[in-house]
């Protein structure tokens, strides 16, 4: 990866073009009114074609992806992208379809949704999922809709609490106050898990449903997931899957035996379409028969949802077989586990104890701290250097050619480190990344100043945040 | 037995499992209850080989009509350049997350900066977010952002010449939201100010949202109505395909306080509805109010420009259960389409898409009502590359089917029995002439 400085405006010059169209056959139409015309031309970049091609492929140099290397980012599932799916979406007969042509000119594409919803149905235990939502929030959301469209219908309006682990993603709490619906926190207990006793005052006639991911968010297996949904359900409320941690459960726990009513899923994540720099993705959400009553009475994007993202995630599904999809399952958990039990001499391991896809450490066990100054550098002078953190260990993984984990999340631990391999990563790339974090680890226990200051090789340094916050500079012309 | 996805050897298996300290996979599992595991083969098609799944695409692919499109209603027809997917499918962009680590994600951060400088361009406002899931979301999450805004109102006018799936889904995020929504009927194709304005004489209403180019492809005239809206202390959000907006006035030109839009007609291919690219930008008062990503400007250590994901206080993973959105991936890799698109073609270029589909539809539409099958129900208003017509003598339905027989996706039904025609620069004349001769024979 090297550093380099265009931004594509800064390339333009006047009287050059990038495009070639048709010559104009028809007669010239009146003109729009002046007063519905736009005053002067917008500022958009005159640049040659062979400019633009090098301009994005050096903006391309400066960015890590799967294909670049292991991307343990947790809670992510940067697997492997099929180079297939890409061909297959693009087809004409796929990419040329307008949205609004009737079902009887897309059967081919009726077909490909029908058969999608056959396939995760199966793999879910879900009696029917709609397809509209376009990312895993999105889903949450529509999800969240047709829990409160169910109790709606059933007159019991008074259902307007849900609950959510204190380890949940952010977009939990956040689908449901958007939603409408007020969130109530249930705490963990010291070994991860949803503290059962303390959910239990929580439930009454005015919870809608509650929230889980199981996985949990420290790749912990919520092992009283039965007793928790009979407990929801003994309230009347609806018990939501998030779906971003299925990965693990491919081929081995469906979420509709597992007890719950809804659910999304991340085809970003576990059925390996591409993250493509923070979508498209799709989030397509399942649900139980008395759910999918109410499915017509909401409309959460355009047309029908990511079509694109969800003809790859078809030709995962058709590659993976049911031969191989308890494989997925396992090889995510095996390869996690083997991190996990290569680096806890040298991590603090929260919580011991066989984890599924990820798992999360709460720091490094000898952080290097030399007692007697809390400023980084001070350590020239004598005066101590403080400890190196997570930030810290995230940025130094940079320079040995590795994505970092997912940092600072979740929220329970205060130097969380979440580590997520999946299954398409090889034990020759896991002993890689396993011998470069116990160099980190070392390095930091030497000498904390080495990752302070990380990254050293990637394109750029540390930026300043602080200023880009305070003074925000969002766009190239003034 | 193996996989061309999945490395494992059992020599690697044994070997991992050994380390973790358990006999075989399913000990990785012995934390699972009984009850809640599946039991039983799952019932999925079985695995195909590479060359399989294309040979089933290919068959699916070919199950669909493949007809020249005469429609818009929100999905446009618009010509791609090559460049485009050569880009984007480059795996540094597309197999990428997130930036998170901004200092190996400058690429993915610099092309959100340039989108987020074009859409200001574009609209004339001040501050774009990194993109929304699509237009009608985008006008949702604007929905939203004028309640958030105006705090204790928490009605939203919606113009009636908004299209149908804007409204839909602004309709069911409103129900879910606690918004509520009035539906502003047209008249003679357009947003009626009176009308607005008699509802704003309530004093409940947060914000208005209309259409720059609405579903008859009319352009309105939004004169008076940002005045209108700003004394009650209310918000304007302007409705607009992007494309359009090199040639008709600028929401920020009509002093719209929010704009959003569907980005698709920037070259990205119809694909059935997705993925399509939203988009979003407000005046500078509302920038700590505006859902989704947000790229800034700064230095490294050493002074270099360098990109970074800002002002995230404002977003759902800091603020959880206190956000007024919840978006998190938004549409990143279409926004990269949108970006390229637009630098190939620069203001020349779109100005010359317009000019190309604007002259094909006109010619479009004197030549169909040159057929004495329609009547022009908005003979004086002006419009772009789409417009309505009202069939003489046959229903929209069977026009539509008649047309679909003779190789067109044309004359799209619309809410009040009039039939929707778009041309883009991709038809030609002859393809223009053929649809009118077709008309001509039923």
């Amino acid at each position: 990866m090297k550093y380099y400085d265009k931004l594509i405006f800064e390339l333009s010059k006047e009287g050059r073009k990038g495009y070639s169209l048709p010559a104009n056959a028809f007669p010239a139409a009146e003109a729009l009114p002046t007063g519905l015309s736009r005053s002067a031309a917008p500022r958009l970049p005159e640049v040659s074609e062979p400019e633009v091609v090098r301009h994005y492929n050096n903006l391309s140099q400066m960015n890590f992806g799967v294909d670049t290397g292991l991307y343990p980012l947790g809670s992510c599932t940067m697997k492997y992208n099929p180079k297939i799916n890409e061909e297959v979406c693009a087809l004409p007969g796929f990419a040329g379809l307008h949205p609004l042509l009737p079902e009887r000119l897309t059967p081919g594409a009726c077909e490909v949704y029908a058969e999608m919803n056959k396939a995760l149905a199966e793999i879910t235990g879900m009696h029917t999922f709609t397809f509209d939502p376009c990312a895993g929030a999105h889903g949450e959301l529509t999800g969240l809709m047709l829990m409160r469209a169910y109790h709606m219908r059933r007159g019991d309006t008074a259902r307007t609490r849900v609950i959510v682990p204190d380890s949940a993603h952010g977009t939990n709490p956040a689908s449901a106050a958007v939603c409408g619906l007020e969130v109530v926190e249930v705490k963990s207990l010291e070994n991860g898990r949803i503290d059962v006793e303390a959910l239990k005052p929580l439930l009454d006639e005015t919870v809608a449903g509650m929230m889980m991911t199981n996985p949990n968010t420290l790749g912990l297996f919520e092992t009283q997931i039965l007793e928790i949904a009979a407990l929801v359900h003994g309230v009347g409320g609806l018990l939501y899957y998030d779906g971003a941690n299925m990965n693990p459960m491919l081929g081995v726990v469906r979420p509709g035996d597992m007890g719950f009513d809804i659910m999304h899923l991340n085809l970003h994540k576990t059925f390996s379409t591409p993250h493509g720099g923070g979508g498209p993705g799709s989030g397509p959400v399942g649900m139980t028969a008395k759910v999918a009553e109410g499915l017509p009475e909401i409309k959460v994007s355009g047309f029908h949802g990511n079509f694109g993202v969800i003809l790859r995630a078809y030709a995962y599904i058709l590659s993976i077989g049911w031969e191989h999809l308890r494989e997925v399952g396992q090889y995510s958990v095996l390869g996690a586990n083997y991190i996990k039990e290569c680096l806890k001499d040298l991590y603090k391991l929260p919580i011991e104890g066989v984890c599924k896809h990820e798992f999360v450490f709460d720091g490094l066990i000898n952080d290097g701290a030399v007692p007697g100054s809390e400023v980084p550098g001070a350590g020239a002078s004598g005066a101590g250097v403080p400890g190196a953190t997570t930030l810290d260990v995230a940025k130094r993984l940079l320079d040995y050619g590795y994505h970092a984990p997912t940092i600072y999340f979740p929220l329970l631990f205060h130097q969380a480190l979440m580590i997520e391999p999946t299954e398409t990563e090889s034990k020759e790339t896991l002993d890689a990344f396993i011998d470069v974090m116990r160099k980190i680890a070392l390095e930091a226990a030497e000498d904390p100043m080495i990752l302070h200051e990380a990254p050293h090789n990637a394109p750029i340094s540390r930026p300043d945040e602080t200023t880009a916050a305070r003074n925000p500079v969002l766009k190239y012309w003034d | 037995m193996a996989h061309p996805y999945l490395p494992h050897t059992e020599a690697d298996i044994r070997a991992m499992l050994d380390r973790i300290g358990v006999k075989t996979l399913d000990d990785l599992y012995a934390d699972v209850p009984e009850g809640c595991r599946k039991k039983g083969a799952y019932a999925l098609p079985d695995a195909l080989s590479e060359q399989e799944i294309r040979a089933r695409f290919a068959a699916l692919e070919a199950e669909n009509a493949r007809l020249s499109v005469f429609v818009g209603q929100g999905a446009y027809d618009h010509y791609t350049p090559s460049v485009i997917p050569y880009l984007t499918q480059r795996s540094e962009f597309i197999t990428a997350y997130t930036p998170y680590q901004c200092e190996i994600s400058q690429g993915t951060l610099r092309y959100i900066f340039e989108y987020q400088s074009l859409i200001c361009e574009l609209t004339g406002l001040d501050v774009a977010n990194a993109s929304m899931y699509d237009g009608p979301t985008a006008a949702a999450e604007a929905m939203m952002m004028c309640t958030a805004i105006a705090r204790k109102k928490t009605r939203v006018l919606l113009s009636g010449t908004l299209l149908p799936q804007v409204r839909k889904v602004a309709e069911t995020y409103a129900r879910f939201h606690g918004v509520d929504i009035t539906v502003v009927p047209a008249e003679g194709g357009v947003t009626p100010l009176t009308a607005v304005q008699a509802e704003l004489a309530k004093g409940d209403v947060a914000g208005v949202i209309v259409p720059s180019v609405n579903r008859f492809g009319i352009v309105e005239d939004l004169s008076g109505f940002a005045e209108a809206i700003h004394a009650e202390k209310a918000l304007l959000v302007v409705y607009s395909d992007p494309s359009a907006l090199a040639v008709v006035k600028t929401p920020g030109e009509w002093d719209a306080d929010i704009a959003v839009g569907e980005g698709q007609s920037l070259g990205l291919p119809l694909s059935y509805g997705g993925p399509y690219v939203g988009f979003m930008a407000v005046k500078k008062d509302h920038m700590r109010k505006m859902p989704g990503r947000i790229v800034g400007q700064t230095a490294d250590k050493e002074g270099r420009r360098a990109f970074v994901l800002t002002l995230q206080a404002r977003e759902q993973h800091i603020k959880r259960e206190k956000a007024t959105s919840n978006i998190c991936s938004n549409e990143s890799l279409m926004a990269l389409w949108v970006t390229i698109y637009l630098s190939l073609m620069g203001p020349e270029g779109l100005r010359e898409v317009n000019r190309i589909s604007t002259d094909g539809a006109h010619y479009l539409k004197t030549q169909l009502m040159g057929t004495g099958r329609f009547e022009d129900p908005f003979p004086e208003k002006p419009f772009l590359k789409e417009f309505v017509l009202k069939p003489v003598g046959e229903s929209p339905a069977a026009l539509q089917e008649r047309l679909e027989k003779a190789g067109f996706f044309a004359a799209l039904p619309t809410e009040e029995g009039y039939v929707s025609f778009c041309v883009t620069e991709k038809r030609t004349k002859e393809e223009t002439d053929r649809l009118v001769a077709a008309v001509k024979e039923g």
